[in-house]
């Protein structure tokens, strides 16, 4: 599917927060139990940071690694429910989208959080042979941020018409120019806001 | 799907929806058929997307709150309290143990109300007509407790971040408890409708099965995977607001099939009685709300906050970047993920019992689109 962020103006003179600073680094603080040192043990440099925030732990890995650990945490540790696919768009980055996942183990009563950056056009790797629910998360992802899922069977818009243009949780893109756009195409007058 | 057809007819493609009574709004079913069997379903979703996400990003955070209502909008207090948690987890905020027991109080009259809807519409599509009017009968009495509560029936918008805004009316504790009082022999009442019905388990005994197995490989979560046999809430696993002060059961079915999960709800709500007249009896007193700044900002960043809601696990995974509005608001909805085992459901079943499976998986498509 021939997919173009077009928007018809720049953003910048609709956005309605000033221009994003690289938001300042989260406090987290380092995660360290008997699944971190499982984990670092088998995939080592591939995973760069485990840590906690506000009680939460979560990890961040390289995008090729996060298939593999979220097969070995399902199958050696119990991890047997993926909660959420999302992503994060942080355009000023050169790895622009963050993606998300959140797994929870019925067997532990524990919730972790697998994060990993890829770049704009830059596949990441479908987990719905690992987990089915991820067929939906995974189509969403795609339709709210363009973001491409290697291997997944039916990667289409889920929410959006299929004709619709633009990924529209993308920070470029503003509700007021979707909604200029629109007003123009289909009414063929400025919206005047 | 299965190569051959019955007799080698053609397959039949049949639409659903979006306009069908049955599919609870705006659902758009694609039934690909042999004859009267189902062998492979697609659901065309999205026809009440409103950009929830995209909104909460162009909004400071207490004034996102609202919105959240919108979403499942038959438990409007459900995805308030975990909206409000969630940002208050952010901020760091205790919220006052008034104000929790209010909040637990209120939720689970909601918890009620939302099953009440679906257990009416649910036996309305089976061909039941009158529980659909003895629930709303009830229900109206939830909705009027919520009115006198906070002014709004429906998306009520009744907590605030940190606690509460309004004091209780001064009758409300007798309203709440005149409430459980008549509401538990109604309960019973509708079981001598429809539990021993031969028609209602003709029609609900081992369709839709989903097990245990599947329900995890799916997500589902909430009464789903309990009638799977499965005794997970995260009112008992992650207890939020106070939960683990109350004594409750958490009803679990054994079959995954439609009539467990009838039978899981309806204790439900029992539970749910239980829960409310423990909260007044413990009701505290003190201030109903915490030490919130004027100025909303968390620091920077992130945070997921999950909730048993009336249809199974509501999470919040919310980013800050320090400022007054949040970056990013992700909700994972308990109905979209629900919906998508609608097809490993409905294979190999009758056309019929599609209708019995979409009700069965309690869905309000205002919480699928988003």
């Amino acid at each position: 599917m021939a997919e173009q962020p077009t928007e018809g103006k720049p953003p910048a003179a609709h956005k309605p927060r000033p221009p994003a600073k690289p938001p300042a680094a989260m406090a987290s603080t380092p995660w360290e139990d008997e699944l971190t040192e499982a984990l670092r043990a088998k995939f080592q440099d591939r995973i760069a940071e485990f840590s906690a925030y506000l009680g939460q732990k979560f990890l961040v890995a390289h995008p090729d690694a996060v298939a593999p650990i979220i097969e070995h945490l399902k199958l050696e540790f119990g991890f047997d429910y993926l909660v959420d696919i999302t992503a994060v768009d942080y355009p000023e980055r050169a790895e622009r989208f963050e993606l998300v996942y959140i797994l929870y183990s019925f067997a532990r009563n524990e919730r972790i959080r697998i994060k990993t950056r890829i770049k704009e056009g830059q596949r990441a790797a479908s987990v719905v042979g690992l987990h089915p629910t991820a067929n939906w998360l995974e189509r969403e992802v795609y339709d709210m941020f363009g973001i491409e899922f290697a291997g997944h069977p039916d990667l289409r818009r889920i929410l959006l018409p299929e004709d619709w243009t633009g990924h529209p949780l993308r920070k470029d893109s503003s509700i007021l120019d979707m909604d200029n756009r629109w007003v123009k195409e289909h009414l063929g007058i400025e919206s005047g806001q | 799907m299965p190569d051959g057809t019955f007799l080698d007819a053609t397959e039949l493609v049949l639409n659903m929806g979006p306009q069908h009574p049955s599919t609870h709004g705006v659902l758009r079913v694609i039934l690909k058929l042999d004859g009267e069997k189902v062998i492979g379903t697609e659901c065309v979703i999205g026809y009440l997307h409103r950009g929830v996400e995209k909104i909460a990003e162009n909004r400071t955070y207490p004034q996102f709150a609202p919105y959240v209502d919108r979403m499942d909008y038959v438990a409007a207090v459900s995805n308030g309290l975990g909206y409000c948690l969630a940002v208050e987890k952010l901020l760091g905020v205790e919220v006052p143990p008034r104000a929790q027991a209010i909040r637990v109080i209120l939720t689970e009259l909601n918890r009620i109300a939302s099953h009440l809807i679906w257990l009416g519409t649910h036996a309305l599509d089976v061909g039941a007509i009158t529980p659909l009017f003895y629930c709303m009968r009830e229900r109206e009495e939830i909705l009027n407790i919520f009115e006198k509560y906070c002014g709004a029936r429906l998306t009520t918008h009744a907590f605030r971040i940190g606690g509460l805004q309004y004091e209780t009316y001064d009758t409300f504790e007798s309203d709440v408890r005149a409430f459980c009082d008549m509401f538990l022999p109604k309960v019973d009442e509708y079981e001598e409708l429809l539990t021993g019905n031969r028609i209602w388990i003709g029609r609900l005994r081992n369709v839709g099965i989903l097990n245990a197995e599947d329900c995890k490989a799916y997500g589902v979560t909430g009464p789903l995977l309990r009638a799977a046999g499965v005794k997970w809430d995260l009112r008992k696993a992650q207890p939020y607001s106070g939960y683990e002060q109350y004594d409750f059961e958490i009803p679990t079915g054994t079959r995954g099939d439609s009539y467990d999960r009838y039978l899981v709800r309806i204790q439900e709500m029992r539970q749910s009685v239980r829960i409310i007249r423990q909260a007044l009896d413990g009701l505290p007193g003190g201030p109903i709300m915490g030490k919130v700044p004027k100025v909303i900002k968390p620091p920077v960043g992130e945070v997921y906050v999950s909730i048993e809601a009336p249809k199974g696990e509501l999470g919040y995974y919310i980013v800050s970047d320090g400022s007054t509005q949040p970056y990013r608001v992700r909700v994972r909805p308990p109905s979209f993920v629900n919906l998508q085992a609608l097809d490993k459901m409905c294979r190999g079943a009758l056309v019929a019992d599609v209708v019995v499976v979409i009700g069965t998986i309690d869905i309000v498509l205002g919480e699928v689109d988003r």
